[in-house]
């Protein structure tokens, strides 16, 4: 598991599991041939066997089988050889059959785990099981006065639920799972990760203890659809539940829901008897073999998985963790980082300044990498005229730049347009470098008499003589020859 | 064993059933006379007994069928909905939902 | 003709492809006989237009030169079968009105071939009962003794079959759903192998347990229609076999491998239960029942003692497992997508609660209860998988007592035909007379019921056979030797 430093609040352990229901990217639904697709008009993708007319029968989708087993072997699961579908049985309008064809006892994918950076610091967290099983239609209030009217097209989509041991100790870490977690199914393409959609929707079970007490009573935050609220939820449950505990109240089990508007979670209409769902295997479905080749199949056919990647590129290019794990957060990422570190031959460099310049501009333009304005063979020539000393890292940026809003194509072309190139000629740097320290005198003494400072001061001086131009590694080192 | 006023309470609820007081009663007078004859089923020793869901899994190993991804299903909205006791602009109607 | 109602299935499919009669005018005459005979109760609907055109269609198709074993011969379903162009109702007010937009796989098979719907058969509310009492829409009554109940669940089947209003129906069975009303009726009937026949379309009781199957006044029209109906229904039923689809009426009049057309059933082995020829079972009943036997020998069978321990078990377990099945399948029916919404509610609960109690009767929510109960939290084990675990048992014994013969047999129920009302405040005596053919079902055996003779008040008494796995066509083969060589199956009753 993960380190032993815990991240207390208010002198409480925060303790959490995470349940995520992932829409997996078929045609069709997982136990129906009707279609999957978003944003058709109501109950136009119902077919019978979603609105369980009478004498209506589940027949299983073998592309959602497929996408369970890739996630099983992105985590390091065990897919099981047989697994059985069971009926949870609860009454709700949008679940049309009055049950929830789900799996029980036994799921198709059982442990794992998911591992990503908090900060600088290496986590894992470990899978309980995931499990397929179809999602409920939807309810809409907002048109209706005293009525709902129900759209059941969402009904019958696969999902996989994926639940976690309770191993996440602070809200941030919360986050960087479901993070992870939401790279690793939109990289391997079992799901669209698109969560306005929801495609991809997070339950909370957040409890807290005072550090070696046994776990406390836990509640659970449903539909945690942004990441941004997902860390304002927890955070606010946290606290609430550590304030009720301070002033003598038990926590009561129950299932709370976030409200944006005013940043703080509320408790559902408890709904007794609703924790009665009377599992058993369903009647209707015989058990899900899943055959060694099988899983072979699709274990052949998956790309490279991101931790994978990320080890390979610690190893065959020097990067440390972190960088690999960032750069791997998407294939198309990770495929502008390799395109550009073999061109350029300086990895860390790329590493550096994708992490730095490329994805501050595409966050502030709410871009893609898909859609990156400047290519990897252009970055790799700019990173290439810093190596080369051409122009100094500032410089570069501006040609970088001029690159990306397109007022450039070729680097060379716009070093020579901006005049940006450095001065690299030691003669010349050396009359300029005479000149300062002559014009310095009193800077010279202070750093002869061990004043370090005053190094870089005759270095800012000797900058600002060459107008930024200069070299600043061959200032620093013809400076240093000088001073003695 | 014998079921209690507040057991037939319970699963009338859990079942979504409504039962008058004298229906309630009947209910479980019947019920308990059901439940005397299948307490013979305690006395049978199942240990090491795999429970039996598909008849054929005797003598056929029974497994799950598996269609190919294609979502041919049209749209048959105006048939599907024939029978539906309240629909609005395509949607079914029920009282409000109130979460 | 205006004794088109006395042909049976494979005479007038003749008589229509020999243009003595056209599906038209068969149609219309056993339609007419329907409403003469109304107070049977046994229809439930009509469509005449529809009727008349599937009909015109099938002359069509005659006229064109192609004959089919079914071709213009009418036949009339089970109101558990859904059908686009005539109403379903399950036998229940949960869905008076209800109109599907498509027809049960079993239902198209039968229409392919060129069968023509007469209507649709009362029944059991959601196929729950054994005496058809249990009916939103009346009772049935036995032609027999109209004092009588026709049995159950497919009473209005076995009615519409003995009363000569359809020369076939399509039926289904759980628990002897279509046996126990068969043997009432003095009809015939089969329950083939679960999986043998689609359920997509199949208003579900018991899922594990429910198959459809023919009945008719022979083995023989049986056979053709089951051969219809039968067959791997990939795309829409996971449950159904991936078993190719049989002639079955290939066997039928052929001797057994070995055997002689004076004794075309030699060799055959019949197993007797012992515990289906005790105490529990009516002396009547049994004096058929071996009188039957003794023509069976005659035919050159050999009759053997079996065994089947758990056949006393085979009550509380298939009574447990079917309301198990039946309270989670029947919880679609919330007034929300389809099926009966009260006229007045409070909020969504309370919706729920009034339109489903309105909605089922009373077996059907004592069922519904016992089911829930089954499956809640905390007796899941003891009740539920104790029961499949005896299920397994019960199938076991049935294959040990398959080493010893190739066929068991016995009665269908322990008494004839009892009076209406009667029973129906008992339900747990309902519950036991079905002593006899629950086992049959949790094994996922095909049964037949054959007319044997007649019992008690000269109501009629059906002999039981059961096969195993895939066995249906020798099952119908030593059903159809039978009826060669006695004549019971062609009785009427008075006045039909």
């Amino acid at each position: 598991m993960s380190s032993s430093k815990s991240l207390l609040v208010g002198g409480y352990e925060v303790v959490i599991g995470f349940e995520t229901h992932a829409q997996l990217a078929t045609q069709s639904k997982i136990f129906s041939r009707a279609p999957t697709a978003f944003g058709a008009e109501p109950n136009t993708q119902a077919c019978a066997v979603d609105l369980a007319l009478p004498g209506t029968l589940p027949v299983m989708n073998r592309a959602a089988v497929e996408l369970a087993i890739r996630l099983g072997l992105a985590l390091g699961s065990h897919i099981a050889e047989q697994s059985v579908f069971a009926r949870k049985n609860y009454f709700y309008p949008d679940l049309p059959k009055g049950y929830q064809i789900s799996q029980f006892e036994i799921p198709v994918v059982q442990g794992g785990e998911v591992s990503f950076f908090l900060g600088d610091e290496k986590k894992t967290v470990r899978l309980v099981r995931a499990h397929l099983e179809e999602d409920a239609g939807k309810s809409l209030h907002e048109d209706f006065i005293g009525q709902s009217g129900i759209d059941l097209n969402r009904a019958g989509t696969p999902l996989l639920e994926i639940v976690t041991e309770p191993d996440i100790r602070s809200s941030a870490e919360a986050v960087a799972y479901a993070k992870e977690l939401h790279k690793i199914v939109t990289w391997i393409g079992i799901c669209d990760g698109n969560m306005q959609e929801g495609s991809f929707r997070c339950d909370a079970n957040v409890s807290v203890r005072k550090p070696g007490a046994p776990l406390g009573t836990r509640r659970e935050i449903k539909n945690l659809n942004s990441f941004k609220f997902m860390q304002q939820a927890i955070d606010y449950e946290v606290r609430w539940q550590i304030e009720q505990i301070e002033d003598g109240h038990a926590i009561q089990q129950a299932t709370v829901l976030f409200d944006p508007d005013t940043g703080e979670t509320r408790a559902m209409r408890t709904k007794e008897d609703a924790a009665d769902y009377r599992y058993f295997p369903d009647p209707d479905l015989p058990p899900l073999v899943i055959a060694r080749d099988w899983v072979d199949q699709v274990k052949a056919a998956m790309p490279e998985l991101p931790r994978a990647m990320a080890e390979r590129l610690v190893r065959d290019y020097g990067l440390p963790e972190y960088d690999a794990t960032t750069l791997t957060q998407s294939p198309a990422m990770a495929a502008y980082f390799e395109t550009a570190a073999q061109a350029s031959g300086q990895a860390k460099l790329v590493s550096n300044w994708i992490m730095g310049e490329v994805s501050r501009r595409l966050n502030a333009e709410e871009r893609d990498i898909a859609g990156v304005p400047v290519s990897a063979a252009q970055l790799a020539a700019v990173i290439g005229r810093i190596a080369d000393g051409t122009v100094s890292n500032n410089a570069a940026k501006q040609v970088f730049d001029a690159l990306w809003t397109g007022e450039g194509r070729e680097v060379d072309a716009v070093i020579e347009a901006k005049g940006l190139k450095q001065m690299n000629d030691s003669g010349a740097l050396e009359k300029i470098i005479d000149e300062v320290m002559a014009a310095n005198a009193e800077m010279v003494e202070q750093f002869r008499a061990g004043k370090d400072k005053a190094f870089n001061a005759l270095v800012g001086q000797a900058m600002k003589a060459s107008k930024g131009k200069a070299n600043p590694q061959q200032v620093n080192d013809l400076l240093r020859q000088k001073l003695g | 064993m014998s079921l209690t006023p507040s057991d037939i309470g319970r699963i009338a609820n859990l079942a979504r059933l409504e039962l008058s007081g004298a229906q309630s009663e009947t209910m479980r007078t019947q019920l308990n006379g059901f439940f005397d004859i299948v307490e013979q089923m305690n006395a049978v020793d199942t240990t090491g007994v795999e429970p039996l869901a598909h008849p054929t899994a005797v003598i056929d190993h029974v497994s799950l069928r598996l269609r190919p991804d294609v979502a041919s299903e049209p749209n048959d909205r105006e048939a599907n909905q024939k029978s539906a006791p309240a629909v609005e602009r395509g949607l079914f109607l029920v009282p409000k939902v109130i979460e | 003709m205006n004794d088109l109602h006395t042909l049976g299935v494979s005479e007038l499919a003749a008589a229509i492809a020999d243009k003595k009669t056209s599906s038209v005018e068969a149609a219309q005459h056993l339609l007419a006989r329907a409403k003469q005979h109304s107070a049977l109760g046994a229809y439930l609907s009509f469509n005449e237009g529809a009727t008349l055109a599937q009909a015109r269609a099938a002359d069509a198709r005659i006229a064109a030169g192609e004959r089919t074993p079914l071709l213009g011969v009418p036949l009339a379903h089970k109101d558990i079968f859904v059908t686009k162009d005539f109403a379903t109702t399950a036998g229940s007010k949960m869905l008076a009105g209800y109109q599907s937009p498509f027809d049960a796989t079993v239902v198209q098979r039968l229409a392919a071939q060129g069968a023509v719907t007469l209507g649709k058969l009362n029944c059991d509310e959601f196929a729950m009962g054994g005496s058809n009492e249990n009916s939103a829409f009346g009772a049935v009554h036995n032609p027999w003794d109209t004092t009588r109940v026709p049995g159950g669940s497919s009473g209005g089947s076995a009615v519409a079959v003995a009363a000569r209003l359809a020369p076939a129906v399509t039926g289904t069975d759980t628990g002897g759903s279509i046996r126990q009303p068969a043997s009432f009726c003095g009809i015939t009937g089969i329950k083939p192998t679960y999986g043998r026949c689609s359920r997509y379309g199949m208003v579900a009781f018991a899922s594990s347990l429910d198959q459809a199957g023919p009945m008719a006044r022979s083995a023989a029209d049986c056979a053709v229609l089951l051969s219809a109906m039968a067959g791997p229904d990939i795309d829409r039923d996971s449950t159904s076999l991936d078993h190719p689809a049989e002639d079955y009426t290939a066997l039928l009049g052929q001797p057994r491998e070995g055997a002689t057309a004076a004794q075309p059933l030699k060799g055959l082995r019949i197993g007797l239960p012992k515990e289906f020829f005790g105490e529990g079972c009516a002396p009547d009943v049994l004096a058929t029942v071996r009188a039957a036997l003794a023509e069976y020998e005659k035919l050159g069978a050999t009759l053997v003692e079996v065994s089947l321990p758990r056949t006393e078990l085979s009550i509380p377990v298939y009574y447990i497992i079917a309301p198990a099945e039946a309270s989670s399948n029947l919880s679609r029916f919330d007034g929300v997508k389809f099926g009966h919404r009260a006229a007045q509610y409070g909020d969504l609960t309370d919706m729920y609660k009034k339109s489903r109690s309105e909605g089922f009767g009373p077996e059907v929510q004592r069922r519904i209860m016992i089911g829930t109960y089954v499956l809640s939290h905390g007796y899941y084990d003891a009740y539920y998988l104790q029961a499949q675990k005896i299920r397994r048992l019960i199938a076991q014994d049935f294959q040990a007592a398959f080493a010893q013969c190739d066929l068991i047999a016995g009665p269908v129920a322990p008494t004839v035909a009892w009076k209406l009302g009667e029973k129906s405040n008992d339900p747990v005596a309902n519950y036991l007379a079905d002593i006899y053919t629950l086992s049959t079902s949790l094994a996922g055996l095909p049964g037949m019921s054959v007319p044997a003779g007649f019992g008690a008040g000269g109501l009629p008494v059906g002999l039981q056979l059961v096969g195993n796995h895939f066995q249906e066509g020798p099952l119908l083969q030593a059903a159809h030797a039978f009826q060669q060589a006695t004549d019971w199956h062609t009785r009427a009753p008075q006045g039909y």
